[in-house]
């Protein structure tokens, strides 16, 4: 097994191995998630810090579980109780939190390359939890270990990712990811929401929803972020649900059997109606468990490249 | 570097070993009842489960087995970098129970160290035994096998390789002296 990456920024630095690497040692993992005594003392002596420039609920308590059933030292730093708010930089902020000397950082940022900006500059590995519109890395990670375990193997699967993909780093993950895993990807959404030449990355792009989700393995709803847009991309809610919301009759187009994904948190009745959400073929909650083993996995494996190696 | 082999056990001496360890663990433990067998991967398990056979046929009766990694568990992260986890693999509580854990070549008793913490995260073994294909010597810590199939003096530069088969049995067990 060879993995070398001190710093994990984003897929499209992984290459297709170090994704299986990945996937398999969450495998590994994963068991411990359903023990008595839910710890196992891998990470010894290793501080994690959590710092997060963006509100999270999952991502934030996802990587804290993992970092604790390996037994390190897990700090969480949010923005609104941080130096941030009093008018510090971010290089300023990470150089303080440095010289504490934490093993691991893991950050979220609403700036793209935020974290690639911070690796350059510290000692410590840093692992994104979502930069802006750029990469969320252990997100695609999670769907696609969601889709292993349900579907046995990703190669050939056909992936409709739907909603607002200029915004969604989720979506340009998953993009990465599955490509280099062998999926076809099927984007969809309004053309407000399509980044322009994005098919160039490797996707079929929709803007029928109902011809995005036929005959998929998966169906994969993004979030409406309404913090991040305003109102200028979409004119009602109601309006977008009716488009591109997935509900029983448009599900049917898929394939009998087709897995329906969410990154979380979902809007009820915007692009997921509540019968689709907690239907038999959702997997949201899988995701959520599966993303506890594939931090475990991210943490473990940076945490066995010598500090100083790239 | 290049190494000259000499053969220690064939396969039907392994095979012997195997069922006096089988008969061994039988008569310490006064039967199957309440023993279970839990081997280390990537060679205790498959030894562990040929254990597990032989107890069959002895007693009539199965013990249940279990297969452990130790990866998660080692002291030397820092120093070896990453190595590959394997599954944990234990489907009944330990609870009470007396563990034979299983190895293939005990050395140092670092992987038994580690492999006793791991047993002992998943439950409260009455008893942890250990039983092992080969005891070559050179511990740094206080442990010692109940069970053995063959003392090997060896110095610390030779290896020692347990080869299986395709039916994952144990096949042979070979010496390997570093030359020139």
């Amino acid at each position: 097994m060879e993995f070398r990456h001190k710093h994990i920024l984003g897929i499209n630095e992984l290459s297709r191995d170090d994704i299986v690497t990945i996937l398999d040692t969450a495998d590994s993992f994963k068991e411990i998630n359903s023990r008595d005594i839910k710890k196992v003392p891998t990470l010894r002596g290793k501080t994690i810090v959590n710092l997060f420039f963006e509100s999270s609920t999952r991502t934030r308590t996802s990587f804290e579980i993992a970092g604790k059933r390996l037994s390190a030292d897990t700090i969480n730093i949010t923005a609104s109780s941080s130096s941030v708010t009093k008018g510090e930089t971010l290089e300023d902020t990470a150089r303080n939190i440095e010289a504490m000397n934490p093993d691991i950082i893991v950050m979220r940022h609403a700036a793209s390359g935020a974290c690639h900006y911070l690796a350059e500059r510290i000692n410590s590995s840093v692992i994104n939890a979502g930069d802006g519109a750029h990469e969320h890395p252990s997100q695609a990670l999670l769907d696609l270990f969601t889709m292993r375990q349900h579907k046995g193997s990703i190669e050939g699967l056909t992936v409709a990712i739907i909603g607002d993909i200029g915004h969604s780093r989720v979506a340009r993950s998953d993009l990465y990811a599955l490509n280099k895993m062998g999926a076809k990807v099927r984007l969809c959404g309004p053309g407000t929401m399509m980044p322009v030449g994005i098919e160039q990355l490797g996707a079929e792009i929709f803007t029928d929803m109902n011809e995005a989700i036929r005959d998929a393995d998966v169906v994969m709803m993004l979030r409406i972020q309404l913090e991040r847009q305003g109102k200028t991309l979409l004119p009602t809610l109601r309006e977008y649900a009716r488009f591109y919301g997935l509900n029983v009759n448009n599900l049917k187009l898929a394939k009998p059997d087709a897995l329906v994904m969410h990154p979380g948190p979902i809007n009820r009745g915007v692009e997921l109606s509540s019968y689709v959400a907690d239907g038999p073929q959702n997997v949201i909650l899988d995701q959520v468990e599966n993303g506890v083993a594939v931090r475990m996995a991210l943490l473990y494996l940076v945490s066995g490249v010598e500090r100083g190696e790239v | 570097m290049t190494y000259g082999t000499t053969t220690i056990l064939d396969g039907p001496g392994v095979g012997r070993a195997l069922t006096r360890i089988a008969h061994e663990i039988l008569e310490c433990n006064k039967g199957v009842s309440n023993l279970a067998l839990v081997g280390i991967r990537s060679g205790g398990d498959r030894l562990a489960a040929e254990l597990v056979r032989r107890i069959e046929q002895i007693e009539g009766k199965s013990a249940p087995l279990g297969a452990i990694d130790i990866g998660m568990y080692r002291d030397d992260l820092a120093s070896r970098g990453t190595v590959e986890v394997g599954r944990t693999d234990v489907p009944f509580s330990l609870d009470g129970k007396n563990i034979i854990l299983v190895d293939d070549v005990l050395f140092t008793g670092r992987t038994i160290r580690a492999a006793m913490d791991a047993l002992i995260d998943l439950g409260r073994p009455r008893t942890i035994q250990l039983a092992v294909l080969i005891d070559r010597g050179h511990r740094e810590l206080p442990i010692r096998p109940d069970y053995v199939g063959r003392n090997v003096p060896t110095s610390r530069d030779e290896k020692i390789d347990v080869i299986f088969n395709a039916d994952n049995c144990a096949a042979e067990v070979r010496l390997l002296k570093p030359q020139g």
